[in-house]
């Protein structure tokens, strides 16, 4: 079976994030970046899937040469193969989609993992566009995931418990965390992410259709009030919920 | 511009969730503020009363309705709504950033040939276009974007429109009866961890983290949220610990929660935690170190033990 996954290349968690002077982007300037986290539970899955039903897994990555190197993290966890869909700059959610849905297209990939959302710009919404971009099904924030034959049944999380969904192949599965526990690379297996490919791609995003007017850091809060080290000012702290943020 | 704006109500076991009547209420403000129309569509269920809908703002609700419709089926959802949405020339559409909004929504989109910005917490509009605010980063910061193409699409993070006051009024529904439903992807069963409130929606947040010492001392913070009509919320300590479940932890690799008033109990404030919280209108720390990070955040803070502190908390909101 063909397998791919999308992976982005976000900044690190632990990150500060400071608006840059174009006030459209941020200064990336002393900021790590890394394999956004849950693209790590796709390619577990997609490794998995692998193992299970045989087949190769591809990763696929849209963004500057920078991306590269998430690409080989999810190689150096043992992806066969690469493709780097390079374009610089702005794009938005749908661009993304299409130009991953034009490279998968491509690839007729069967089974196709992202992650639930990527920590940079947290729309979650990249997966579910491109299934439908291509007429797959479509199972988005899934913590279990069984595949026989052409059947799928996935469990997605919703508010206070979990769906239990059923569908066939070709499909999109977004991943989210408690799908599986990712395994770290091991030194053979950098060691061998350096010799497999990685081809690159010109990126047929299309037109942006949302516009970024501008970025910027949220209204810094007044400090607030330390009431006190005890319970003493614990009727005083009810006092100022009731009457001054007015929300219990 | 925008000339009408169809908003997605979202039922779940024949009940209208509340995140969907904010964005109700939504709705009813982008139509007074673009000067465009609005109606809501409910898809699926046995709805007893959709008056609820019309008490928030928009009276006028179509009922899509056939059997395969009653539990969810994304393939379904974005079908009927799809064809609905074309049907009407709707070129505006909301959905609440719930599960199913977020799941449906870009699917929706790419049928209808919409842009979509999902998770806004806020508006504005200038010259008949709507600014949405979307956080990025995990809220460590934000974007203003506004969608260039004829048609939209905004999914809205839950608490972000206070619901207020019901106006008195009676919805005008139509049913409309569909067929042939594409059911390729079908909720085949729903488990519940049990009937409690989801942090994602809640107004109020009771959170407790390593500082609670083990699991059995959330009783006390569920007694508290209890009172409160608040969901009890978890940092990820707390979570790795095994205390509580993973759809209880509030951060970047949790959820993202913007209730009205979050209290935090023995969290330090780690940066990834304050990701998924810092949103929140008002925040309360109970901390026994006055140097953790999260009273940089914190409305009201308390330097002491939470051991002496929350039942103190419970016993003077008994007090009423
Ligand atoms: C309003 C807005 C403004 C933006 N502004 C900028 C900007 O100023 N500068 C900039 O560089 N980018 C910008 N972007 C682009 C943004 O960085 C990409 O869209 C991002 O890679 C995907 O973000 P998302 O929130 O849409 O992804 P989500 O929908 O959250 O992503 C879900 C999944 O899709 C897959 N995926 C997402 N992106 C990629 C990718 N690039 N390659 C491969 N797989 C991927 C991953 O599996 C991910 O887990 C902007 C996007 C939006 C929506
Ligand atoms: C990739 C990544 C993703 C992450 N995602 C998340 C996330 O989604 N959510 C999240 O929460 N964390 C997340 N983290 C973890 C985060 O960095 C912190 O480790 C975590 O939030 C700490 O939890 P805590 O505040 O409960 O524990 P601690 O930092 O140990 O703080 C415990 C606090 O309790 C106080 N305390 C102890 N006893 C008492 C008492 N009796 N009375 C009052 N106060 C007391 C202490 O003073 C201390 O401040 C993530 C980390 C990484 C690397």
């Amino acid at each position: 079976m063909k397998i791919a996954v999308c992976v982005s290349h976000v900044p690190d968690t632990a990150a500060k994030i400071n608006v840059g002077a174009d006030e459209k982007s941020i200064d990336k300037n002393g900021v790590s970046f890394i394999i956004n986290p849950y693209d790590e539970y796709a390619v577990e899955e997609a490794l998995k899937t692998k193992e299970a039903l045989g087949g190769e897994v591809v990763v696929i990555s849209l963004g500057g040469d920078e991306v590269k190197e998430t690409i080989r993290k999810a190689l150096a966890m043992g992806a066969d193969s690469g493709v780097h869909l390079k374009k610089e700059g702005y794009f938005d959610s749908y661009a993304t989609a299409k130009a991953l849905a034009e490279e998968l297209k491509a690839q007729n990939a069967e089974m196709v993992f992202f992650g639930k959302q990527s920590i940079d710009f947290d729309s979650g919404v990249v997966g579910q566009m491109v299934a439908e971009m291509l007429g797959y099904n479509s199972v988005s924030v899934v913590v279990d995931l069984k595949i026989e034959g052409n059947n799928i049944r996935a469990e997605r999380e919703i508010e206070g418990g979990k769906e239990v969904v059923e569908t066939t192949l070709p499909a999109v599965i977004t991943a989210q965390k408690g799908l599986n526990e990712p395994r770290y690379a091991s030194l053979r297996g950098i060691m061998q992410a350096k010799k497999k490919t990685i081809e690159e791609k010109e990126a047929q995003t299309g037109d942006s259709r949302v516009e970024l007017l501008k970025m910027r850091k949220p209204a810094p809060k007044a400090p607030g009030k330390i009431l006190g080290s005890d319970a003493s000012v614990v009727p005083e702290l009810v006092r100022l919920l009731k009457e001054e943020a007015k929300v219990i | 511009m925008a000339n009408k704006i169809l908003v997605f109500v979202e039922q779940r076991n024949n009940e209208i969730k509340k995140s969907s009547l904010e964005t109700v209420k939504a709705g009813a403000e982008f139509a007074k503020e673009l000067n465009a129309e609005v109606e809501a569509v409910v898809v699926g269920g046995d709805i007893a009363d959709f008056n609820s809908i019309a008490k928030y703002g928009v009276p006028k609700v179509t009922h899509i309705k056939n059997q395969d419709l009653n539990v969810y089926t994304s393939s379904g959802y974005a079908q009927v709504l799809s064809d609905f949405a074309n049907e009407t020339g709707a070129d505006l559409l909301l959905f609440a950033n719930s599960a199913m909004g977020r799941d449906l929504s870009p699917r929706v989109a790419v049928k209808v040939d919409a842009g979509i910005v999902a998770d806004c917490v806020g508006f504005t509009f200038e010259n008949g276009e709507v600014i949405a605010t979307h956080p990025v980063y995990a809220g460590k910061a934000l974007t203003d974007v506004k969608i260039n193409s004829p048609k939209k699409i905004f999914t809205i993070r839950p608490n972000t429109f206070n619901l207020g006051d019901a106006a008195d009024a009676t919805a005008e529904v139509s049913v409309k009866e569909v067929d042939n439903v594409n059911t390729s992807v079908k909720v085949v069963d729903i488990t519940r961890a049990s009937d409690k409130l989801d942090v994602a929606e809640a107004s109020i947040i009771v959170s407790g983290g390593r500082g609670m010492g083990g699991p059995e001392n959330y009783a006390m913070l569920e007694e508290l949220a209890g009172l409160l009509g608040g969901a009890v919320g978890a940092s990820r300590a707390a979570v790795d610990a095994g205390w509580r479940p993973h759809s209880d932890q509030v951060g970047q690799t949790g959820k993202t929660v913007s209730p009205n008033l979050y209290i935090a109990c023995g969290i330090s404030g780690a940066i990834q935690h304050m990701a998924g919280m810092r949103t929140s209108k008002y925040i309360v720390a109970i901390n026994k170190d006055p140097e953790a990070p999260i009273f940089t955040i914190a409305d009201y803070g308390i330097t002491g033990d939470l051991f002496e502190v929350v039942p103190a908390l419970i016993e003077e909101i008994k007090k009423g």
